[in-house]
């Protein structure tokens, strides 16, 4: 006999650390057959309050676009502007920017780790690399002044230089984290319960990703290899070796592995950074805020996030303000078109482990 | 694979390992942990190195800044007497109110923020809030990170022993790019117009500029400055001394500003085009104005606008007074004043030259025909050393001879010059004789950096070659048998610190006479006013208090009638204060004839 079909409002909050948003299912049993996501929670309007900062206050804005990537958005910010103006950034800034972007990957795989398991019932592992990431942490506030929202890679370069033997700290936390990584292996990909629970769940083919312009890990997942970093390098991506990994099959354990990988691929970055970083200034200055204009003109700048390609159109009409800021996020697609199309035939319990995997983040959806 | 896989099910209990591991996260017993030391804690504020000039304000893209008046700090030149406070709630932490703090005061401490029920918590004034907060700054720009352009674009000027040779002008001007630059440097501050005697409305044209607007500019500075052009040669700026940026850095070149902003207009033809300023219907009512300088042509000139009948008497050929004959072409030339003077005449000015009053035309009949008038003389007579020999030929007064060197009169100096004093008048006297090829020297009674001369002139001086000895207290002028100027004696001074904690005293060193040749020597230690020409009644209803008019607030002298400004009123003896002067009493006179 067919059950008749009942509405479930899942949300705002969810186990997992995604952030804020409704996701209203149609379900028959525990079996899901339409999902509609209902976001307005986090919207903020930072896009347009940019129009009315200066080029210079919307550089602070910029972080807040997504908490756990700040600084991809500070980097793609940074980039436009100094597109459109031509400033020049010094060598030493850019192997910076790339040891914060990938410190940054590094502490919101972490995030990830505790959310993905969190998702699931699993909850040791949250705690283990959560108490991990503070020490990223540490290091952004030693680097600079904040823990979460750093504000540091701005226009023309990097806000300060490295502290005296902060390489040296950032180094001992890599191996450290290196270490710990295995032990999450322990727990959480020779785990049964975690195979059972993302093995063949949340399916993303090839074929979708391609059709829904899905990006990143997500990506990644169904076997398909791409990433700006070595597709479109920017700073000096292109001087570095690393690699891309990728896992076939598109549900949520190949997007997991995909991110297990990466994870070791940041902490191979960051040591190739601080082995091959300049000497040299670490900041071309800007002229006084209050009288800096940008020349007319645009620029779209593409960044690879930890949730996967982000890009930043920026666009300046010669006057004091960003005439537009637009983000295409890639939290935007995973979150709301790609994620209501795989809840469809899924299993309620498995609701917030997909938006997890799918790199959910309502304050990027919502800006 | 299911869920009966040995390895997968036993795997995940290696986690027991770390069963009695010492945490990590949270310490037992609890201690506090130390913010690192680029922190972005709470702000502190050092009060005493804050100008209040709302920079951080400004900058906030939250709006979390207010400046707010705080006992015990009041305003004073270069000092609103405001200081910022933060809203908690709005703050983001970004500190870019640090990095754009023009004196450095402003920075961000180790303090974390903190949970309490107080609600008004969150309004933090710093360094009143948290007086002891200098003991644990973190961020800061100590480090020399800063947002403020400290560097002036520099002036670009004839080289010293080149101008020597001419009277042509010593500085050549911003050109459009440099004045972009210099104007981007202004914080909008507005401590400028605070201190400028006139008020002008500084950052607002320097803003203009610095957008690439230049007749705006202009128009900006003409809603209360008649001579912009030459303040933006030879003003005292004050504005420049209180600039904010000059606390850790160079100020930003307003004066030059202007002027470029002026010398866009090329005639005054050009300027009236771009000024277009509203002129109002004859009102019918008249105006005297005794004295063509700064006061009173400004006086005249927004007199005029307001509809009234203004007539200007000028004992000399040409308008500017003290501009005109006081300071020397290389810094005014007299085409600029020219076509200044032309623009407010082209408004409707009309002025009476060679018309002095109380010889060609009596204060009585002027203060009868007219419904006010405003009396702006200056100080047209020089006080004498007061030592033996002044009387000797040669021997002469410094703002004389400026009068009569601008006039295109002949005098003689010789090849050797001494100058009394330290102002602007002895530094032009000096560079002037310079260029007629004497070799000056400068006596000054106290050291050079007592001089009250302008820095920039001082500099152009010793670039030019003129040389200075301060400390130095002439005592006598020695002349040949001819009574011409032979020598100049004088004695060294020794610095001796004043008991009531005024300046130092320059005290004489007996014995330390010292002669110096000379052909000619010039004193320019000061000037006063000569009012002879209030005869009768006049002498009496118009009072005069050590030798200035008593005037009020509106510049109304003790006769209602009567007005004055300029030198003859005001102590500061500058150009921009009697432009104030005329302004003022011209609203004055507006608001008494006309009621507006």
């Amino acid at each position: 006999m067919r059950e008749k079909a009942t509405t479930l409002y899942i949300g705002p909050q969810h186990p997992g650390i995604t952030g804020n948003m409704m996701v209203r299912l149609k379900v028959e049993g525990d079996t899901i057959v339409k999902a509609t996501t209902e976001v307005g929670y986090l919207h903020r309007a930072f896009e347009k309050l940019q129009e009315k900062r200066n080029w210079l206050q919307s550089f602070t804005l910029m972080c807040r676009f997504c908490v756990p990537e700040t600084d991809p958005m500070e980097e793609s910010y940074a980039r436009a502007v100094e597109t459109i103006e031509g400033r020049e950034v010094p060598e030493r800034a850019k192997y910076i920017r790339v040891m914060v972007l990938e410190l940054a990957r590094l502490a919101s795989f972490m995030l990830w780790y505790g959310g993905q398991n969190g998702s699931l019932g699993l909850y040791t592992i949250g705690q283990w690399s959560v108490g991990d990431r503070n020490y990223i942490l540490d290091l952004f506030e030693e680097l600079t002044g904040g823990r979460v929202y750093h504000m540091y890679i701005w226009p023309g370069g990097v806000r300060r230089d490295l502290p005296k033997g902060f390489e040296q700290r950032v180094l001992k936390t890599m191996d450290y984290i290196e270490k710990r990584l295995d032990d999450y292996d322990d727990i959480m990909f020779n785990n049964a319960i975690f195979k059972k629970r993302t093995q063949g769940v949340g399916i993303v083919d090839k074929e979708t990703a391609i059709e829904y312009g899905v990006v990143g890990a997500v990506l990644r997942g169904t076997g398909i290899k791409s990433d700006i970093r070595i597709d479109d390098p920017y700073e000096v991506y292109d001087k570095l070796d690393f690699e891309v990994p990728t896992a076939e099959g598109g549900d949520i354990w190949a997007r997991a592995l995909v991110r297990r990988q990466e994870a070791r691929q940041s902490i191979r970055i960051v040591r190739q950074v601080i082995a091959d970083m300049p000497e040299g200034s670490v900041y071309n200055r800007i002229p006084n805020p209050q009288k800096w204009t940008l020349p007319k003109g645009d620029a779209y700048v593409r960044t690879e996030s930890v949730r996967g390609e982000i890009g930043l159109y920026v666009a300046s009409d010669g006057g004091l303000y960003p005439r537009r800021v637009h983000l295409r996020g890639a939290a935007y697609v995973h979150g709301i078109t790609l994620l209501e199309d795989v809840l469809k035939g899924s299993n309620v319990a498995d609701v917030s482990a997909i938006m997890n995997s799918l790199g959910t983040c309502p304050p990027e959806i919502e800006r | 694979m299911s869920f009966f896989d040995l390895k997968d099910t036993l795997r995940p209990f290696t986690a027991l390992k770390q069963f009695g591991k010492k945490p990590h996260t949270i310490n037992y017993p609890e201690k506090t942990v130390e913010a690192s030391d680029r922190y972005r804690g709470l702000h502190y504020n050092d009060l005493d190195d804050c100008i209040g000039c709302g920079n951080c304000s400004t900058i906030c893209q939250n709006a979390a800044i207010d400046m707010i008046k705080i006992d015990g700090i009041e305003g004073k030149n270069g000092d609103s007497g405001l200081r910022p406070r933060v809203d908690n709630g709005r703050c983001c932490w970004c500190a870019l109110c640090v990095e754009v703090c023009p004196t450095g005061s402003l920075s961000l401490t180790k303090d974390y923020n903190y949970v309490t029920d107080d609600a008004d918590a969150f309004l933090w004034t710093p360094g009143v809030d948290n007086p002891d907060g200098k003991d644990r700054i973190s961020f800061s720009t100590a480090d020399g990170v800063s947002l403020n352009d400290f560097k002036r674009i520099p002036m670009p000027e004839l080289e010293g022993m080149e101008r020597v040779k001419s009277f042509a002008e010593a500085v050549i001007g911003y050109n459009e790019e440099q004045a972009r630059a210099e104007a981007s440097r202004c914080i909008s501050c507005a401590l400028c117009t605070e201190a400028c005697p006139d008020h002008m409305h500084i950052p607002e044209y320097i803003n203009a500029i610095a957008r690439g607007n230049d007749a705006d500019a202009l128009r900006i500075i003409y809603d209360n400055n008649p001579l912009p052009e030459m303040c933006g040669k030879v003003c005292t700026r004050r504005c420049e001394d209180v600039c904010a940026i000059a606390v850790r850095g160079e100020p930003v070149a307003i004066r030059w500003l202007k002027r470029y902003a002026t010398e866009t207009a090329l005639t005054s033809e050009i300027t009236r085009e771009i000024v277009n300023p509203e002129i109002k219907e004859p009102n019918g009512k008249k105006v005297g104005i005794v004295g063509a300088g700064p006061s009173g042509l400004t006086a005249a000139y927004y007199l005029a606008l307001r509809g009234f009948d203004v007539t200007i008497y000028e004992a000399n050929a040409k308008a500017g007074g003290m501009t005109m004959y006081g300071i020397p072409k290389y810094r005014l030339p007299l085409e600029s004043l020219d076509k200044q003077i032309e623009y407010i005449e082209k408004i409707g000015v009309n002025i009476k030259y060679n018309t002095k009053v109380g010889k060609d035309i009596s204060f009585e009949k002027i203060y009868k025909e007219n419904d006010a008038v405003f009396i702006g003389v200056g100080f047209p007579k020089a006080w004498t050393l007061g030592i033996d020999g002044e009387e000797s030929k040669g021997s002469m007064q410094a703002v004389n001879y400026l009068h009569m060197i601008n006039a295109d009169e002949n005098v003689e100096i010789g090849d050797k010059v001494a100058v009394i004093g330290g102002g602007n008048v002895a530094i032009d006297a000096a560079r002037v004789s310079a260029r007629f090829g004497a070799e000056v020297t400068i006596l000054y009674r106290r050291r050079i950096e007592d001089m009250p001369a302008d820095w920039e002139e001082i500099e152009g001086a010793e670039d030019e070659g003129i040389n200075m000895v301060p400390q130095a207290i002439p005592i006598k002028i020695h002349s040949d048998n001819k009574g011409n100027v032979k020598s100049i004696e004088y004695l060294l001074a020794e610095m001796v610190p004043d008991e009531r904690g005024g300046r130092p005293k320059p005290v004489a060193i007996e014995g330390s006479n010292t002669i110096m040749e000379v052909t000619a020597v010039m004193g320019a230690i000061g000037q006063q006013g000569d009012y002879s020409f209030l005869e009768g009644e006049y002498e009496e209803k118009i009072k005069v208090d050590r030798g200035r008019f008593a005037v009020n607030d509106d510049q109304q002298t003790s006769d209602p009638k009567v007005f004055a400004g300029g030198d003859a009123v005001n102590r500061t003896a500058d150009a921009i204060s009697a432009i104030a002067d005329g302004l003022r009493a011209c609203k004055a006179i507006d608001k008494m004839l006309v009621g507006n």
